[in-house]
């Protein structure tokens, strides 16, 4: 089992709060486009985030990646900031509405510098009926629901 | 072309350890899964074949078979077992699940009639799984 190729999943989970609005706009507009997203103080949400990596599977350790390695990475760079935060006070959200779909980019652009394996796919659950994925440049997102 | 899952669940003991490195680098590279005495699973199996469905049964397999093979080749090696000390290919690989998820594969590999594998998915346990999608992939 030396050096082939397997993918790692993790999940984490952080709770946060949004607001689906964007300022360039009319209240109405707002209201038309976002729904009970543009209430104005707000709303929050369980989120989970899988994120997937690839890499050959180290014949020492039998591991795409060392799990402690990738967990403390994502304690420093997303759930640190994210956990029990207000999206929208965010640097990357100032200017850009903190739907799922910016989230997952977001996330995507974050996860892409850990260095000890290839990101394949950022998964976020909104809530239990929601997930969006991101393949990364240039892929599509896709909604389920 | 379909693809069709089916899960299995097993329950195993394991824990990680490099021979060839001292005990304190064990305890630093794998941490409390270093343990010796080792811990333990609920795991979840989910094999993915692909195929075309039979327009007479309508399957892609047979879900009965199917199940019976994976009963056959993996549940009743690994369930209930230690796979360091029990099961033949973790005498020399560390069970980690990427490493259990390739063996899976390699257990089922040209056992399944009329499909193809697709993808050997092992949970560890709900927020941690490895994907499997063959030597080539």
């Amino acid at each position: 089992m030396n050096g082939t190729v397997a993918h790692l999943n993790r999940r984490y989970h952080f709770a946060a709060s949004h607001r689906l609005h964007i300022d360039a706009l009319s209240p109405e507009r707002n209201r038309e486009i976002f729904g009970k997203c543009n209430n104005p103080f707000g709303h929050g949400h369980n989120y989970v985030v899988q994120v997937t990596f690839s890499g050959p599977v180290d014949a020492a350790t039998g591991m795409v990646t060392n799990l402690a390695d990738l967990d403390s990475f994502a304690q420093r760079e997303m759930l640190d900031h994210f956990d029990h935060a207000n999206l929208n006070t965010l640097e990357y959200f100032l200017d850009l509405v903190p739907s799922t779909e910016n989230l997952c980019l977001e996330l995507w652009r974050i996860f892409a510098e850990y260095p000890h394996a290839k990101l394949e796919r950022i998964r976020v659950e909104e809530t239990g009926n929601n997930a969006f994925d991101y393949f990364g440049n240039g892929a599509k997102i896709k909604h389920q629901e | 072309m379909i693809l069709l899952t089916r899960k299995a669940d097993f329950s195993a003991a394991h824990f990680y350890w490099n021979d060839s490195w001292t005990e304190a680098e064990n305890y630093r590279v794998f941490g409390k899964c270093a343990n010796r005495q080792g811990h333990g699973h609920n795991y979840t199996l989910e094999v993915t074949v692909e195929g075309n469905v039979d327009p007479t049964s309508g399957f892609v397999v047979d879900l009965k078979q199917l199940k019976d093979i994976l009963e056959r080749e993996v549940v009743s090696v690994y369930d209930h077992r230690h796979l360091n000390h029990e099961v033949p290919e973790f005498k020399t690989a560390v069970p980690t699940t990427e490493n259990i998820a390739i063996a899976i594969w390699r257990r089922l590999a040209g056992k399944i009639p009329n499909a193809k594998l697709y993808r050997v998915r092992v949970y560890e346990m709900p927020d941690l799984f490895a994907d499997f999608y063959g030597e080539g992939a």
